[in-house]
């Protein structure tokens, strides 16, 4: 025993004495803030540029100039513009622009509604069928039809060009180790990157319009169709696999008869984490001039029209749900069909589908004949209603709760905000340097502080570490609300089958939310400031940071539960001395995937008075001159997001490692 | 169901041709795993020194045409490489396997995969089966991937399936059906196939005990009627016993004794095989041969007369109810006798 006892307290005092060391690091930097406020902080002004931003300007242009001379344009990259851009077209000639030579679509909303209603019965159910008609009909009464059609057009040709790249990709990797290793960490970063980012160089490439925003879209939405696709391949059971092979198979009939077959609902799983993912770039796109409710949106949140913002959030809101619950429908109805055969015997089947496909045929020739049932008719455009209502709503809001919204605004402005704020800009560049990568070495390894040393000392050779120092201070601060969030519901959901029951709903809707849809309801409430990033930053991180740490609590195995009860300890003694401590890693993981959600949204609120680098990206677009500090800025959020990234995963290393003996290092 | 007694079956002449012979095989996993072969370490030593695991280690023996032949041995000796070696789902590291005199190991894919097609199946512990699939479908999975026409494989699955006591199941699916159904679905993809060895790997080690034996029985009963060679592995000695007509047993991946029941539990090869058959009912396995002994001179011998491979409980009525010594014979000449001595000392005495 007494090697054990001596192992748990030398585990103890290392950690006191760690949390020792950090307190005393804070200490310096705070009287180093003290002594020194205000020197060396590397501020830059807002339309002031450096060599360096110039020079990336002039780099830009130079690619731009060289368009239609270099062969890697001419022959590779104009290529695939002009396909997607072409596809895109296509797609919105169908159902959204008026095209060959007709004032309309070829598809009026009468068709539309009819087929994607039809899809959603032949593929989901009549739940679903209904929804779908319910929804497509509301984008015509709230007046944005064809903005509507826009964003579905560009959010379909994306999801099935993802689709046809991710799923043979899925399959490769769930067959073979060896790409499954090369393409994870390509996929991790594809995701940790801030969706924002990448925007800007892509209209580099491939110019401003629909061909970068499929891009754009696609970056975010192939990485699920891989990641799924290979986890369904993956799971398919290795005794039904080792039987296909004692009776012959070759690689082929294996997969297509027994991996593809198994691995369906699983994959249609990651359809709709697809589908999700490219709704909510395809609003983002907007900013690379996407056509469609993603631009009603930004218009709107530029010139503080809440009510428009409102209108068109709550049409993305809508056909999230429809897209979201078709393909939860369909899914349920393969794994239904595995467990019990087909629910219709064939004959009866095909005699659906026909009639389904007849009535869509015959709406479909009505929308292309007649201009009733091709353009939604215009007196039953009820969007006026929603948006001045939504705008007295928050005028109201913003009046009679300015009491309670301006104190929790003032509360965490002053308390919070401005002091963290000011202590990392106040503070000359070197001291916050030498501060992070220390803690990072206290928290972490030496490889999470030598990659703090190094993106840190990116931001200040890009000339951005004041706005980086603003935009991280937003980041912290915003991560820890979501940490407080997250760890008072995550423990109740933990703990309380019914809050689960009525929570996980609610969080997983939040979850299919695009990004956009969260700054709408928040700039309602707390107008257009820094502050109102961060709470929709917090509101976009919390369900991801709820549900982990719920998660890890539930984890924790049931006999330490009752042990611990048996022995008379109370319920903030079983949170605090057992479920919390034994959740750890759950929770630390939480924070560091809250961190990156808040990151990117902390980026995004640039467009309602966030400032610093979500500022510095978002003028890049607009103004040509700061196309070059936009770019630098896009790096820096890059960075911002590995180093934090990296910090965090080896502060989970750490605590997973204390967890399991105390020893930190092998 | 008529049981056909284990007693009662002919024994296999020693001259049928073998169907399948095994010589001098090896399964090492590990790194280098060929260098390993031959090796006297143990395994601990072994894995210390090189790294690897010898999962099977010089394994011979072989398996005569229509035979049962069962691999027994406890978890992690090597039984279940051994089986999967056979038809190459596990690679052996070397040695030799003769599948009708063929050369199994130097076959390229392509024969591989004929072999795997028509002349060997395998029922696995965990049934394997496609849930996506109803029972039919299932059974047929293995003809349709040899490429045999819809229509004649659709026959053949529903042959199979009502001799395995499937009918009235064929559109269920596997989640519908108890883990003995289960079972029944894996054996009838596996016997669809038709092919001259049957491999079983623990196929009843997942069922209660109450299923377990009525599959014993339903595997004796098949055996009676189709008369395929099989190899069948399990951990259960009472299994090996009841199905084997040889049985082999392994330990840390070698081959300890191959004999006939009766000769596994009457002459355990070694100290390992002795505590492993400890338990077993000896009066239930042995047979006359194990307990006669000479007539003394004085003894009258004009007692009844019995087989020498009759097994002992089905001789108790018979020698108790003598009033003379039971003569042992066997195409008239006499071997020896037993007395109703001979017969308690197996009953009560248990140790030899």
């Amino acid at each position: 025993m007494a090697p054990v006892v001596g192992a748990v307290t030398g585990v103890a005092t290392r950690l006191r004495v760690r949390g020792l060391l950090i307190l005393a690091v804070l200490a310096i930097w705070g009287l180093g803030w003290a002594l020194l406020n205000g020197r060396d902080t590397l501020a830059l002004g807002g339309a002031e540029l450096t060599p360096l931003h110039s020079s990336l300007s002039e780099g830009m242009d130079a690619v731009d100039d060289s368009r239609n001379s270099n062969p890697f344009f001419l022959y590779f990259i104009n290529y695939i513009r002009l396909f997607l851009d072409e596809a895109v077209t296509f797609v919105q000639a169908l159902i959204s622009q008026p095209s060959f030579g007709r004032p309309v679509p070829v598809l009026g909303w009468l068709g539309v509604t009819g087929l994607a209603t039809a899809i959603a019965l032949l593929y989901g159910n009549r739940k679903a069928a209904l929804l779908t008609a319910a929804g497509l009909v509301s984008f015509g009464l709230l007046g944005l039809w064809q903005e509507s059609m826009d964003t579905l057009a560009l959010t379909l040709t994306a999801v099935v060009l993802s689709l046809a790249v991710g799923i043979p990709l899925g399959v490769w990797a769930g067959m073979s180790d060896r790409f499954h290793r090369l393409v994870t960490p390509v996929l991790d970063f594809m995701q940790t990157m801030p969706t924002f980012v990448y925007l800007a160089p892509l209209t580099l490439f491939f110019l401003i319009g629909p061909a970068s925003a499929t891009v754009a879209t696609m970056i975010y939405a192939v990485p699920p169709a891989i990641r799924i696709t290979a986890h369904g391949i993956r799971q398919v059971s290795p005794d039904t696999l080792e039987a296909g092979a004692s009776l012959g198979a070759t690689t082929a009939q294996s997969l297509r008869h027994v991996r593809l077959p198994m691995a369906k609902q699983t994959i249609i799983v990651g359809v709709n984490q697809t589908i999700m993912a490219a709704l909510s770039m395809a609003t983002i796109a907007a900013l690379i001039d996407a056509p469609g409710l993603g631009k009603t949106v930004l218009k709107a949140l530029q010139t503080l029209d809440v009510g428009t913002a409102f209108n068109a959030g709550l049409a993305i809101v809508i056909m999230a749900v429809v897209l979201d619950r078709v393909t939860s429908a369909a899914s349920r109805r393969v794994e239904a069909e595995r467990r019990a055969g087909r629910l219709l015997t064939p004959g009866r089947r095909r005699l659906q589908v026909a009639g389904v496909l007849g009535v869509t045929a015959v709406l479909g020739y009505l929308s292309y004949t007649y201009v009733w049932a091709a353009e939604f008719p215009a007196q039953a455009n009820i969007g006026p209603v929603v948006r001045r209502a939504a705008d007295a709503a928050s005028v109201w809001v913003q009046d009679s709760l300015v009491g309670f919204t301006g104190a929790v605004k003032n509360l965490l402005t002053n308390g919070l905000l401005n002091p963290f704020e000011s202590l990392l800009t106040g503070s000359p560049w070197w001291l916050v340097f030498a501060v992070a990568v220390a803690v990072a070495l206290l928290v972490g390894n030496a490889r999470a502080a030598l990659a703090t040393a190094a993106g840190l000392a990116v931001l200040v050779l890009l000339g951005l570490w004041q706005d980086s120092m603003v935009t991280l201070a937003s980041t912290l601060v915003a991560t820890i609300l979501v940490m407080m969030l997250g760890v008072v519901v995550g423990v109740w959901m933990g703990r309380s089958d019914r809050a689960d029951t009525v929570l996980r709903p609610v969080l997983d809707a939040g979850q299919t939310m695009p990004a956009f849809v969260y700054l709408v309801p928040i700039l309602g409430l707390f107008g257009p400031t820094r502050f109102t990033a961060i709470i929709a930053a917090v509101v976009f991180a919390a369900p991801v940071a709820i549900k982990l740490v719920a998660e890890g609590i539930r984890r924790v195995s049931p006999t330490t539960v009752e042990a611990a009860t048996s022995v008379g300890a109370s319920t903030w003694q079983l949170i605090s001395k057992v479920q919390l401590p034994m959740a750890r890693s759950g929770m630390t993981l939480a924070a560091s995937q809250g961190l990156i959600y808040v990151l990117s949204m902390v980026v995004v609120g640039g467009l309602v008075g966030a400032g610093a680098l979500g500022y510095d990206v978002v003028a890049g677009f607009s103004q040509h001159q700061l196309r070059g500090k936009g770019l630098a800025a896009g790096l820096a959020i890059v960075v911002l997001g590995i180093v934090l990234d990296r910090v965090m995963r080896a502060a989970t290393e750490r605590a997973d490692a204390a967890a399991h003996g105390g020893q930190p290092h092998k | 169901m008529t049981v056909p007694s284990l007693t009662e079956r002919t024994p296999l002449g020693t001259e049928t041709p073998p169907i399948l012979e095994v010589k001098g095989l090896w399964k090492v996993f590990g790194p280098k795993a060929d260098r390993v072969v031959g090796t006297a370490l143990g395994r601990t030593e072994l894995k210390e020194q090189t790294g690897c695991v010898a999962a099977v280690r010089d394994v011979s023996f072989s398996v005569r045409r229509g035979e049962v032949f069962v691999v027994m041995g406890l978890s992690g000796s090597g039984k279940s490489t051994l089986v999967r070696c056979l038809t190459r789902l596990i690679e052996p590291t070397a040695g030799e396997i003769l599948l009708d005199g063929d050369d199994v190991r130097k076959a390229d894919e392509k024969r591989l995969r004929e072999l795997r097609r028509h002349r060997m199946a395998m029922v696995f512990q965990h049934f394997g089966l496609l849930p996506h699939r109803c029972v039919l479908d299932n059974v047929v999975f293995g003809l349709e991937i040899r490429g045999v026409p819809k229509q004649d494989r659709y026959v053949r699955a529903r042959e199979v399936v009502g001799l395995v006591g499937l009918t009235g199941f064929e559109s269920s699916y596997p989640d519908q059906l108890s883990g003995g159904m289960q079972q029944r679905v894996g054996l009838a993809r596996a016997l669809a196939a038709d092919p001259e060895v049957l491999l079983f790997d623990e196929p009843f080690s997942a069922l209660d005990p109450l299923i377990r034996r009525e599959m014993q029985n339903e595997v004796i009963r098949l055996h009676h009627e189709v008369g395929k060679t099989m190899i069948f592995i399990t951990h259960d000695l009472s299994e090996a016993l009841k199905l084997g007509d040889r049985i082999l047993i392994m330990r840390d991946g070698e081959l300890v004794q191959v004999g006939t029941p009766d000769e596994v539990v009457g002459a355990p090869a070694d100290d390992y095989v002795r505590d492993f058959v400890s338990d077993v009912p000896r009066s239930h396995v042995l047979t006359l041969r194990w307990i006669m002994r000479e007539a003394l001179p004085d003894e009258p011998l004009d007692g009844p007369e019995l087989g020498p491979d009759v097994v002992i409980r089905d001789a108790v009525h018979t020698v108790m109810s003598a009033d003379r010594p039971v003569r042992v014979t066997q195409d008239g000449a006499l071997l020896g006798v037993v007395t109703s001595a001979e017969i308690l000392e197996v009953i009560a005495g248990g140790q030899s």
